[in-house]
């Protein structure tokens, strides 16, 4: 968090963003579940959906058009999406892998797994591969840590990893080279 | 075997759907309240079952409803603390997933109790696929009259909604929770107020972690004075432990919170043992704010008794000698494990997850992790020991929510318990220029090698 906000990315350049009825409808669904004036409420959940329908980020285009359906101001959705890990301010791969580093998946080889990883796909923790399929990342503690080690790739963990099952992950969605995004169902 | 008041049915056959759940006596608590008992009643039961908060502080849940303000005309609301982001701790996960019926039904009886007629189960934003299996539950109980309006003809109406988080793990911290449950970022606030006097939109708030909400279900069926009959002492019925780390069994137990450590680290029946039948290094009893202890501790305490995994058990005399139970995510450390090098992941995630309002966490996490980053990687001096030492005493409760505390904990205990793997690093760079240095060569205090 503080020590790891990144600069909203500059308006110039952004894809332009409109949700999609079924998002917008589904929005509305979730502001219902707040009284009378608390809709601003629904903004994280509101936030999953925008940042599914915009290739897995946020860009300022998507985060202003949160903003208009929840009638906030601009500034009060930048402000959240910096905060929380899951919204990503920045263009990611097609699969966002997000592996566990923490002590108790460090203790059953998440460090080990990491550098596996890397070596595999070419490319440091936080970089996309060229191809733009792979962004890698390094994440806390994700609630799996009997199921050691493990990762994320959208709304599925993966677990009890090993080299060679990552590897048959890895090939796996190279295959089928489809967008993983959180609110999959 | 154990009785087993969560995790008794987790096993039978379409327990995760409302029949299978119904058909194993699911929902019994919300028609005995709803029907036969006045919300005071049920508040009595939970005072008399002695239950303790199981999100990690451990405090009577009883007293906490009592304090619930009831001002006429403003409403109440139970939220259910679903965050679970604690290191080590993955058992909220583990009954959402595979019994979301119990805490679906223990908000019920607990919203009952509280007078809530609007309630949310937080979750965090990686349990997605979770949120999902809760919302199918939720939908379900909708449908079958046991959420809504005027729930078995009793004139009791209540909305349970599930609210996702996106990533952070001071969202766990009630009062931030509360900010993020308003669309805010995740800042802990100044108590007083405390959430039972101005919680959700400055309404009277009661904040309970999953397992909390859970054991409400049995105290309410079988009674608040047969489930103290569990446990022992203060430490009454039973606890959620999700194990992992070095040892054989890693999973989700229930256990009777009067079960000897040893027990449950050596039995088949719970840990099955030090994985690669290596000695026992440390345990972290209760997830990774609390103190870490040398196995030996942690078996006995320092009088030579056994040590129970209780609350008082596990924190007997104090932080120089004892832990806590926290949130029951127990994590062991056989030989192979560096202790300098789990410290330096601990204060990592602490730096990475410090909201940034005080200074003494913002900053202080941040010069730890460096300090520990250069000692574990053979740059560092004997001052930095101490230097570790001063940082973390100037955070410890001189913050505005306990993350400051979590925070110093751990550099605390390992220093205090493991000080001289700390200067052995220091002496011995070149030994510990491989991250996996104590996988080949574990380290031995009793064997002084550099004496
Ligand atoms: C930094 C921090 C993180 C926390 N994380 C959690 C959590 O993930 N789940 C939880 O139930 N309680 C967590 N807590 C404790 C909550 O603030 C609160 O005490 C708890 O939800 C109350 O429920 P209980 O009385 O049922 O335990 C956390 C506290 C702090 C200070
Ligand atoms: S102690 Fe840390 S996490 Fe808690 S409010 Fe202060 S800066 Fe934020
Ligand atoms: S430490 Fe990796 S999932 Fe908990």
């Amino acid at each position: 968090m503080g020590a790891t906000v990144k600069a909203v990315t500059v308006r110039e350049g952004t894809p332009p963003f409109a949700f999609s009825e079924a998002a917008l409808a589904e929005c509305r669904t979730i502001i219902a579940r707040y009284p009378e004036g608390k809709s601003k409420s629904a903004l994280l959940p509101i936030l999953h959906i925008a940042q599914s329908e915009n290739n897995g980020w946020l860009s300022v285009n998507a985060m202003d058009a949160v903003a208009q359906v929840l009638g906030i101001q601009h500034i009060e959705v930048y402000e959240v999406a910096s905060f929380y890990s899951m919204f990503n301010l920045h263009p990611v791969g097609t699969y966002h892998l997000e592996v566990c580093r923490t002590s108790p998946c460090m203790l059953r080889g998440a460090d080990d797994l990491i550098t596996h990883l890397e070596k595999r796909l070419n490319i440091h923790v936080g970089e996309t591969t060229k191809d733009g399929l792979f962004t890698l990342k390094a994440v806390e503690c994700l609630g799996a840590c009997g199921y050691a080690p493990m990762l994320q790739c959208g709304a599925k963990f993966h677990e009890h990893l090993t080299p060679e099952k990552a590897d048959a992950l890895i090939e796996q969605m190279r295959a089928e080279n489809k967008r993983q995004n959180y609110t999959d169902r | 075997m154990a009785r087993k008041l969560l995790l008794e049915h987790i096993d039978k056959p379409g327990i995760r759907g409302l029949e299978g759940y119904r058909a194993n006596g699911g929902y019994r608590s919300v028609e005995k309240a709803l029907k036969t008992m006045s919300p005071e009643a049920v508040l009595e039961e939970v005072k008399k079952s002695g239950l303790r908060g199981r999100g990690g502080a451990g405090f009577p849940t009883g007293m906490k409803w009592s304090f619930l303000a009831k001002p006429p005309g403003v409403p109440r609301h139970l939220v259910c603390n679903a965050d679970e982001s604690e290191p080590g701790t993955f058992k909220d996960r583990y009954l959402m997933e595979f019994i979301p019926h119990l805490l679906v039904e223990g908000m019920i009886t607990s919203s009952f109790a509280l007078g809530a007629n609007l309630s949310y189960i937080y979750i965090r934003g990686e349990y997605f696929y979770v949120a999902r299996i809760l919302e199918q539950a939720i939908a379900e109980a909708y449908a079958a009259g046991w959420l809504g309006k005027n729930i078995l003809g009793s004139g009791y109406d209540l909305d349970l909604h599930v609210h996702i988080g996106a990533g952070a793990y001071i969202c766990g911290e009630e009062t931030a929770l509360l900010e993020s449950l308003e669309g805010k970022r995740g800042n802990p606030r100044i108590k007083p107020p405390f959430p039972a006097v101005k919680g959700l939109w400055d309404r009277p708030t009661v904040v309970n972690n999953v397992e909390t909400l859970a054991a409400v279900v049995p105290i309410v069926n079988e009674g608040g004075e047969e489930y103290a009959k569990l446990g022992i002492g203060k430490s009454t019925g039973t606890k959620l432990i999700s194990a992992g780390g070095h040892i054989n069994k890693p999973g989700v137990y229930e256990i009777d919170l009067s079960l000897p450590a040893e027990e449950f680290l050596m039995s088949d029946e719970y840990c099955g043992g030090i994985s690669g039948g290596r000695p026992l290094k440390a345990v972290v009893p209760g997830g990774s704010s609390v103190p870490i202890i040398p196995g030996e501790l942690f078996l006995k305490t320092a009088k030579g008794e056994p040590r129970l995994m209780s609350y008082e058990s596990l924190s007997d005399g104090g932080f120089a000698t004892g832990s806590m139970l926290g949130s029951g995510g127990f994590y062991a450390y056989n030989d192979t494990a560096c202790i300098v090098r789990s410290t330096w992941n601990h204060t990592r995630f602490y730096h990475h997850e410090s909201c940034g309002q005080c200074s003494p966490c913002r900053e202080g996490t941040g010069w730890m992790e460096k300090v520990l980053h250069r000692i574990e990687h053979g740059a560092g001096h004997m001052e930095d020991i101490d230097l570790l030492w001063d940082i973390q005493r100037k955070i410890e409760g001189n913050t505005i929510c306990p993350l400051g505390d979590a925070a110093a904990w751990p550099v605390a205990s390992a220093i205090r318990h493991f000080r001289d793997e700390f200067e052995f690093h220091v002496k011995y760079p070149t030994k510990v220029k491989d991250p996996n240095h104590f996988a080949k060569e574990p380290f031995r205090k009793e064997v002084k090698m550099y004496a």
